[in-house]
């Protein structure tokens, strides 16, 4: 029960908790997702990283009410809480449920923005539109706040933007179009999933800049997913690692990079864009995540952990506590002095 | 041309397998047209045994100075040269006849779509030996085996199809067809892109060791700067279809001489969070001065520089600098002192 045991004041309600969550792939025979617990506060930043197939894209797409067909959340709870003190349990929504919370207390942008947008509307209608039909605004009154909305995601010549065709917009502008419609309802959770990986490095910098300001500026609580340590890293004040559907180590950015309490989180370290500009040996982790459905007894990641013993192997691996307000699922936690990465601020 | 010159003075010690001397490409050129520019003399050099880095972002030109380089993109200045042969003069019946000898490959960025779902992984590798009429089946075959086992495949994958094989196995055969032929040049236009964080290492890791072990000369397009710092022996930065910056990795990256490679590895993610300059203080804040918008000559980063003034009305020539490098700026040597300026500051705090 993490969002409980931590003794935070009740001012600290998270926005989002997801306990012990499971998701279910074809038709409920598989299960994808096990026993997935996390809460995003207000103002807070939380990423999920892991490689494809950990599950993070199913967990974020259920938070959204957004699962493809066959796969469904057969345990467990997602709990919004709103600005009122009141709260909604995300897995019991039906249709209108979600079509009340959606760009309202809920904004989502994902990796290819050219696709939320129709092609044949100007970006400045498509995002005017909602706030006439969600808000009531008149047309001139909704047209000033798009502007002043593309303004606030830093698109420079706002009003001319306005008129433009996503086809004339560039990938980053389209994605700040995308953010501008996201929060244009004030919502208190922002889900990014994977929002920043098709966009060239410069403009990725710019975009996450932004998520930060938003979430300072409104006290926006931002869920990140992404397959990118480093991204994560830039953006998020606390990291959940996802392996093979199961949450393996959560903390405190900042400790989790210095020292991490689980050896597939050191493995990810070891292979992330590093910023290391020297010629080195490039690192890699051995072998492949299991399927879903087809881990192993004990430890899902030992068949490639460099730490494993046969101790590993002998039954369900328990996600414990592993420091103030840090997790991990390894029992050899203790015995294990694992590398991290130093952090250092290096001015100008 | 001074671009070529100057390109020629800097990478003087050895001879070079890929010569690109002030290549310019435009794509729609017909008649009186001038034409779309896509790239404007851009002078490159490549030598057997090493890594060439080529970055930029979208629209830079980065893939179709390797799509020129195999005759696929209307060159209409400069010259290309491939182990002593000249490629820009090839047409029809010539230019297939070179493509045959596979003295040149090619790797696109996704193996899935690049590769033939319905051949078998051994008769894929085989592929490029069997269209040239090269050897028996039997010793295609074993030469398939061969490459396969050069890019650490089990040669059991043979009988497997692509659609059965894993994102980081797919783009190892096709690794494996492109070194079946024993190429002189390899150029790979973002072929890790698609992968994660391990597999795409993986892959990194074979470019470096195969163009040892082949005495290939490989050109790696990315836009992961660090790991491709990991592997390339020199970096070139293109910018809007011109060679802004280029030279050894280690000394581009870490001390950029143009402002839109400092930029570009200030905005880099990483880890370590151990950026020399924050990115803020790299970016243009105020409007661009309206020439450097009409796209009329002139420097191409300007529109995007903080240190753009009247003096990048005028286009920058390549000059050479110490240490093998290349930069194409007006203020290379000045604008690192001017980030401390006072207005410069004013702008970083802003953000």
């Amino acid at each position: 029960m993490p969002a409980s045991s931590l003794s935070e004041p009740a001012a600290d309600t998270p926005v989002l908790a997801v306990e012990g969550l499971h998701i279910t792939v074809n038709g409920g025979r598989t299960e994808a997702v096990r026993d997935i617990s996390f809460t995003v506060r207000a103002g807070e930043a939380v990423g999920l990283v892991g490689e494809s197939g950990s599950g993070k894209t199913l967990t974020c797409r259920s938070v959204l009410g957004a699962l493809p067909p066959g796969v469904q959340v057969s345990a467990g709870t997602a709990t919004l809480a709103d600005r009122g003190g009141g709260s909604t349990d995300l897995t019991g929504l039906d249709r209108r449920g979600w079509e009340r919370l959606r760009g309202v207390r809920l904004g989502a942008v994902f990796q290819d923005p050219a696709s939320y947008l129709n092609p044949s509307l100007t970006v400045g209608r498509q995002l005017a539109e909602p706030l006439m039909v969600r808000q009531g605004l008149s047309r001139a009154a909704a047209h000033r706040r798009a502007v002043d909305l593309f303004t606030a995601v830093g698109l420079h010549r706002p009003a001319e933007v306005y008129h433009r065709y996503p086809h004339e917009l560039s990938g980053g502008m389209l994605q700040r179009v995308l953010i501008a419609v996201a929060v244009s309802g004030d919502p208190e959770l922002l889900v990014a999933d994977e929002a920043t990986t098709a966009l060239d490095t410069v403009v990725q910098a710019e975009v996450l800049d932004l998520l930060g300001r938003l979430r300072s500026e409104r006290g926006l609580a931002l869920l990140l997913v992404s397959h990118d340590l480093a991204v994560v890293a830039e953006v998020c004040d606390r990291i959940v690692v996802l392996y093979a559907g199961e949450v393996v180590e959560e903390g405190p950015t900042e400790q989790v990079l210095a020292a991490p309490a689980h050896p597939y989180t050191e493995a990810l370290l070891r292979v992330a864009s590093l910023g290391d500009w020297s010629r080195r040996e490039l690192a890699v982790i051995p072998g492949r995540p299991p399927e879903a459905g087809r881990a192993p007894t004990g430890c899902r990641f030992a068949d490639r952990c460099a730490h494993a013993r046969p101790e590993c192997r002998d039954g369900v691996v328990e996600l414990r506590s592993a420091g103030e307000g840090r997790r991990s699922r390894c029992v050899r936690l203790e015995a294990l002095h694992l590398s991290g990465t130093v952090l250092q601020e290096v001015s100008a | 041309m001074s671009t070529a010159e100057s390109a020629a003075g800097s990478a003087a010690e050895g001879t070079a397998l890929l010569e690109i001397d002030a290549l310019s490409v435009a794509y729609g050129r017909r008649g009186g047209r001038p034409g779309q520019q896509i790239l404007e003399e851009v002078s490159l050099r490549a030598r057997a045994g090493e890594i060439l880095g080529v970055i930029g972002e979208t629209g830079s030109g980065k893939t179709t100075l390797a799509r020129a380089v195999v005759g696929l993109a209307p060159v209409t200045g400069g010259r290309i040269t491939v182990d002593g042969a000249e490629i820009t003069g090839l047409r029809g019946r010539a230019l297939r006849e070179f493509r045959r000898t596979g003295r040149i490959q090619y790797l696109f960025q996704d193996p899935l779509r690049s590769l033939d779902p319905d051949l078998t992984v051994g008769a894929l590798v085989a592929e490029p030996l069997a269209v040239t009429g090269t050897g028996s089946r039997e010793q295609r075959a074993e030469r398939a085996a061969e490459a396969l086992h050069r890019v650490g495949l089990d040669p059991g994958l043979a009988e497997r199809l692509p659609g059965q094989l894993s994102g980081g196995q797919r783009q190892r055969v096709s690794l494996a067809r492109a070194v079946v032929t024993r190429p002189r040049l390899l150029l790979a236009d973002e072929p890790v892109s698609a992968l994660d964080a391990s597999n795409r290492n993986h892959v990194l890791r074979l470019f470096d060791r195969l163009r040892t072990e082949l005495d290939v000369a490989v050109v790696v397009i990315s836009h992961d700067l660090s790991s491709l710092a990991g592997i390339a022996d020199r970096i070139a930065v293109l910018y809007r279809g011109r060679l802004v910056e280029q030279g050894p990795t280690a000394e581009v990256l870490t001390h950029p001489l143009h402002p839109y490679t400092a930029l570009l590895t200030a905005s880099a993610p990483s880890v370590r969070r151990e950026h020399r300059i924050p990115p803020g203080r790299l970016r243009r804040q105020e409007a661009a001065p309206e020439w450097a918008l009409e796209g009329a000559g002139g420097c191409g980063f300007a529109a995007r520089c903080v240190f753009a003034d009247d003096a990048c009305r005028a286009a920058p020539a390549v000059e050479a600098r110490p240490g093998a490098r290349e930069v194409a700026c007006h203020h290379a040597d000045t604008w690192r002192g001017r980030l401390s300026s006072p207005e410069l500051a004013v702008v970083a705090v802003g953000r």
